[in-house]
């Protein structure tokens, strides 16, 4: 094997493993929190874990441990978790062309790991002219999860002891981490525009149709924004025109 | 007390329903893809739309909790908003918190 490859698979690894580690440190207090508030409305530990490992996404984890304390349907638990996680249909597929490089295993357990944060760095080291790699995608959502698990553990054990949320200002602490992966993208030519319908729609929704289905619609009305105007010309010529213009 | 020791037990309902949501969720990861990869080629049109996927979807998830929160929240993300033009993730949510709590305890709002 060549050198620069070695360098190129060192660089995959170590910046997978630390975009990860970034992640795990931000998302710890909401899996602290989930395993809080599973073991206060009947799940055991276990069951909290399972939950974590296998669902894997925590604003849906939230709603459906809410639901599930207060005795609801299961059917309309699972639905309500559907409707919460609708949005990763978007995600994967804006990320085909990026997974379905993947070989096949890889490739449907690289979808598995498929939260927001996942999406959003993904689309950010694509963006940067970086691939990702299934060795890059893997390192930083193997950390990611494995950290989503032991934190809803330490949650769990030590539920009783945290008391309201709202007390510690976690609850602030969602909005504002989403609020950070948003700014993330400002940098594209469309984001004022597809930020700004994605707001209205999903504020006027929330208040319409109510909680979970603000987001479907909100990013539907974004989406279609990017989507009506006619496409950009892939290879913009009259940009270089208008550098040169700028340097003379 | 009777929750501590069952700690490590899982009921067979539970987890049946745990996995049965699990499945619906990955059902939602796979979805996009399956659906783009069944397509020969895409239009151009479908690519702008999925280019402008981050922006839209993120946005949901920040715009309400802004407009429908309290004070204290509106600060704590105006504040953030700043932080966010020069500094990463991580110090946005530091800032943000700290912003939360001085507004909570410092100035009584929203408590």
């Amino acid at each position: 094997m060549q050198p620069e490859q070695n360098m190129d698979k060192r660089e995959q690894l170590t910046n997978g493993l630390k975009k990860g580690a970034v992640v795990a440190i931000s998302s710890a207090p909401f899996g602290i929190l989930f395993g809080a508030i599973a073991v206060d409305n009947g799940f055991s530990i276990a069951e909290a874990a399972l939950m974590s490992g296998l669902v894997y996404g925590g604003a849906s984890q939230l709603v459906g441990i809410e639901l599930f304390g207060h005795h609801v349907a299961a059917w309309i638990i699972v639905l309500s978790i559907l409707a919460v996680n609708f949005r990763h249909i978007l995600y994967s597929a804006a990320l085909a062309s990026v997974i379905g490089r993947y070989p096949h295993i890889q490739r449907w357990l690289a979808f598995f790991l498929l939260v927001d944060p996942q999406f959003a760095e993904t689309v950010k080291r694509e963006d940067a002219g970086k691939p990702a790699t299934f060795r890059w995608y893997f390192a930083m959502g193997a950390v990611v999860w494995v950290s989503w698990i032991l934190t809803t553990i330490i949650g769990a054990f030590f539920g009783r002891m945290i008391g309201d949320p709202k007390a510690l200002g976690i609850d602030v602490l969602l909005p504002i981490y989403f609020l950070g992966l948003t700014m993330g993208f400002r940098g594209r030519h469309n984001f004022f525009p597809v930020m700004l319908a994605g707001a209205l729609g999903s504020v006027v929704a929330f208040h319409v149709v109510g909680s979970p289905w603000h987001i479907s619609v909100g990013a539907a009305l974004g989406i279609l924004i990017a989507a009506i105007p006619p496409p950009p010309k892939v290879h913009e010529e009259p940009d270089v025109s208008e550098i040169e213009r700028e340097a003379m | 007390m009777e929750s501590e020791m069952n700690a490590f037990s899982i009921d067979s309902g539970t987890a049946m329903l745990i996995v049965v949501a699990a499945i619906a969720t990955y059902f939602t990861r796979v979805g996009g893809y399956v659906l783009m990869s069944s397509m020969k080629r895409i239009p151009p049109r479908v690519e702008s739309a999925l280019n402008a996927v981050p922006a839209a979807v993120l946005t949901t998830l920040v715009a309400p909790p802004f407009v429908y929160g309290g004070w204290d929240i509106k600060i704590a993300m105006a504040v953030a908003l700043i932080i966010g033009l020069r500094f990463p993730g991580l110090t946005i949510l530091v800032i943000g918190w700290a912003a939360v709590m001085a507004a909570r305890y410092g100035f009584g709002l929203g408590v």
